[in-house]
């Protein structure tokens, strides 16, 4: 059943910074930030209070509709600060870390044949929101039956990590991981690796699960460009969706009853002294390392790659779920006569600069706007960067319209904002897709609800 | 050139919310933007955005129209001249070009411009960009001696009736330049059509030759002519058809530079070569058609002729690929163009009253594009409902 997937349609940034294939020194960590904001759709529910101690893989919150569902500290410490925001919304907890490290122990939930008692310890310590569910890219339900898992080995975003690189140490932990997930689903366990990867090789069992490889540009690297190819998702149907990358740390809660939620993360991006890889945990704040590691003074902070990430300029904490840290130039600087100069130093899909006749290189990409947000005039550009069966600029109208038949009938059921990340980099009218299609996404979640 | 930033700076809080010229902050957005690409940043979705933006998009087709445009103030001197009988001197022409084009340009921009800024401060939106291209493409598309108070009136209604009403720039249903020539086409029938409007000069009888027919090519040819001639009497060729010394619109006559921004457009992939193609291919298809079954002379007409005749060439490179009244979808594209070239050519020769078929063939087409989109959107849902039913 092994196949290989052609992409064709798609666009690789050609961004400068990407990190080198070394681990940088440790850094002094002493706060770790949660943020339920992480996660799309969650009513967080508080468990502890200011001040509170909590060990590694202690709750911290729940969900509130689903409280089995916790979110555990990474660390031990104690609740330092609460923050919220607007109508008392929960945004971030900050925990200050004793450096001592003492961790809950699972060993008395762990039972390695029965799917409930799996899920439960899973939901009770904290991996479970790794596990995320398609349509609507929200975690999980622990209760539903999944028509099948779907796990990419590599991701072909901007600066993106290296996953060979990342992985080739997490053999136990990898296996462990999908022996558990495979007692999720009656369906296939899909594993997706890049065209000659060597990764591969580290799956014991191969024959449990259904390989394809893919190439091209992005998004071929996208689990959602995967299901696409290989069995489109339909209404109706659910489908779980887990990072490669946060495997190793389910596998070490199965092997050694522990939260433990490290992974080696790629710090890039133009700005930066050295770019390479740094072991931390979620939630880690990294201000120490943006003293002396980052060039400028006037740079952004991402959390996660530059076209899905999230702006943590100002509390600069990794998210739950990214394994990459990105840092470039702010363009907040006003450029003459911009639209009629040649452009060398601008990256752009289409031939209207000059960088695009000179030989490839890579480019210090900068946030700026570019231009200001128009109505649609240019068709058939977001066909060029996205490879689904799906007509995107017609799905973001029939959002834009509020036409739910519409919505389903293009198929909202099978994209979440990352599959439309390119899109919205491209579009020259300069419109914000991501957050259109999750609006789209949210009025169907509640029509169906 | 800091000291002018500093400047806008200095002014710039007149114009917000609050201040004393709040009601021109379109105006001054406009003017601002013009001089600097904003400082504005990414504050959600991706972090970066491709450098692209309308306004590059637009100064890439007006660049692409200015081949035609130098040719056209060239051509309106030359075809006067002929007509004249005088001395051929370049600058000459080309002085005479000018005095008649640029008001046509100035005239078209102003009256406009003046309407899109309006619109954009009732609205309080920024002031689109689309109007700088349409402005160049309405003088180009009419004969030169059209009166000035005539094309103003064409513009207002275009951009008012024609854009504005449906929501302004990207809601359009027809292309606002053929809407305006078709204004102009319908309201005032003896400036647009004849055999005296284009030859500039002629209307008034300015030292006219007795004799001097200024008839274009496609009143020559749905008038049964067999051999194409000027108003001296002396043979069109083939090269004078593609070089584009001949009468017609200020523009459109020109192949050869047509093609030069056909290149541009093609190259920086602003303009749909799936359009360009596919009407190209519609227009060979029709003219193929009709020298095959030809019963008349108008049929006879080669259809390599049909392509270097009229405002064909102009229409496919500059008018069908407009993306926003053309098919968004690819598919639809190919279907799109095809048929505006297999009906520019089939209004061309079966009805001589309309001798220029393109005008005609692409507004239809327009209001069909939401059609064929519709069909080829269909077919991708029926696709995603099939995969249902099969399981």
């Amino acid at each position: 059943m092994t196949k290989v997937y052609k992409i064709k349609k798609g666009l690789d940034i050609r961004i400068s910074g990407i990190a080198e294939l070394s681990r940088g020194e440790n850094f002094v960590i002493n706060y770790y930030t949660l943020r339920p904001i992480d996660f799309v759709g969650l009513t967080p529910k508080l468990l502890k209070k200011e001040s509170e101690v909590v060990k590694r893989g202690e709750a911290v919150y729940c969900d509130k509709y689903n409280p089995e569902i916790k979110f555990t500290s990474p660390v031990s410490g104690h609740i330092d600060k609460i923050i919220r925001g607007e109508k008392r919304k929960l945004l971030e907890i900050i925990i200050k870390s004793d450096n001592e490290d003492n961790a809950i122990n699972f060993a008395d939930q762990i039972s390695e044949n029965s799917s409930e008692k799996l899920k439960s310890l899973l939901t009770i310590s904290g991996v479970w929101p790794f596990i995320k569910q398609r349509p609507y890219g929200i975690i999980a339900n622990p209760n539903d039956i999944p028509r099948d898992i779907f796990i990419s080995f590599f991701d072909s975003a901007p600066l993106a990590c290296d996953y060979e690189f990342v992985l080739k140490d997490e053999k136990s932990n990898i296996n462990a991981a999908l022996k558990t997930l495979k007692n999720f689903t009656n369906g296939n366990i899909y594993l997706n690796f890049k065209k000659n990867s060597k990764l591969v090789d580290i799956i014991d069992n191969i024959d449990d699960y259904v390989i394809n490889y893919f190439e091209g540009p992005h998004p071929s690297g996208l689990v959602g460009t995967h299901i696409n190819k290989i069995q489109a998702i339909n209404k109706n149907e659910i489908v779980w969706t887990v990072n490669a990358t946060d495997l190793p740390i389910i596998g070490n809660l199965i092997l050694n009853a522990e939260y433990n939620p490290e992974r080696l993360i790629a710090i890039a991006g133009s700005e930066l002294k050295q770019a390479c890889y740094y072991n931390l945990r979620v939630g880690a704040d990294i201000s120490d390392f943006l003293k002396t590691g980052v060039k400028g003074k006037n740079f952004r902070v991402i959390s996660g790659n530059v076209l899905t990430g999230t702006n943590i300029s100002s509390n600069p904490c990794l998210g739950f779920y990214d394994n990459l840290v990105s840092i470039i130039p702010e363009g907040n600087e006003y450029e003459m006569f911009g639209w009629i100069q040649p452009g060398l130093k601008k990256f752009s899909i289409n031939r209207a600069f000059a960088s695009k006749i000179l030989p490839p290189k890579s480019f210090v990409i900068d946030t700026n706007y570019h231009g200001g947000n128009r109505a649609y005039v240019v068709t058939g550009e977001y066909e060029k960067v996205c490879p689904l069966d799906i007509f995107p600029q017609l799905l973001v109208k029939a959002i834009l319209a509020g036409d739910i038949e519409k919505m389903e009938n293009l198929g909202i059921y099978e994209v979440i904002e990352e599959d439309f990340a390119l899109c919205e980099f491209v579009c020259t009218s300069k419109t914000n897709v991501q957050t259109i299609l999750r609006e789209g996404i949210d009025i169907i979640r509640k029509e169906m609800s | 050139m800091k000291f002018l930033r500093k400047q806008i700076d200095k002014i710039k809080p007149n114009f917000e919310k609050g201040g004393k010229m709040y009601f021109l902050h379109s105006t001054f957005d406009a003017f601002e933007t013009f001089l600097y690409v904003p400082n504005k940043v990414t504050s959600k979705g991706a972090h970066i955005r491709d450098a692209m933006d309308m306004k590059r998009l637009m100064i890439i087709v007006v660049l692409a129209l200015v081949p035609s445009l130098l040719f056209g103030i060239y051509n309106t001197g030359l075809q006067h001249f002929i007509a004249t009988g005088q001395s051929h001197d370049f600058w000459l022409m080309v002085w005479y070009g000018v005095q008649k084009v640029i008001p046509l340009v100035a005239v078209t921009y102003v009256v406009g411009l003046g309407i899109e800024f309006a619109f954009a401060q009732i609205r309080k939106h920024e002031v689109n960009e689309g109007f700088l291209v349409t402005g160049m493409l309405i003088p180009l598309i009419v004969p030169a001696d059209i009166p000035l108070w005539m094309l103003a009136l064409a513009v207002a209604f275009s951009v008012i009736i024609g854009k504005e009403v449906f929501g302004g720039t990207g809601m359009n249903i027809l292309n606002p330049a053929l809407t305006a020539r078709a204004f102009l086409f319908f309201a005032y029938p003896s400036w647009m059509s004849g055999d005296k409007v284009w030859v500039s000069g002629m209307i008034k009888g300015e030292n006219i030759i007795d004799g001097f027919s200024g008839a274009t090519l496609l009143e020559q040819a749905s008038t049964g002519a067999k051999v194409f001639i000027n108003g001296l009497g002396e043979k069109i060729t083939h090269w004078d058809m593609f070089l584009g010394t001949i009468p017609g619109s200020v523009g459109e006559t020109s192949v050869l530079a047509i093609l030069v921004g056909a290149g541009l457009l093609l190259f920086t992939g602003v303009g749909s070569w799936r359009i360009m193609f596919s009407t190209l291919l519609g227009g060979i298809t029709m003219g193929l058609l009709f020298n095959i079954f030809a019963i008349n002379p108008a049929m006879e007409v080669p259809w390599f002729e049909h392509l270097l005749m009229g405002g064909f060439a102009f229409g496919l490179v500059f008018m069908a690929t407009d993306p926003v009244t053309a098919a968004q979808t690819n598919k639809g594209k190919y279907i799109y163009g095809f048929l505006i070239g297999f009906l520019a050519i089939l209004i061309r020769v079966l009805n001589p009253a309309y001798p220029e078929g393109m005008m005609l063939a692409i507004l239809f087409m327009n209001v069909f594009a939401p059609l064929i989109d519709h069909m080829v959107v269909n077919s991708n849902i029926k696709r995603r409902l099939r995969r249902v039913l099969n399981k």
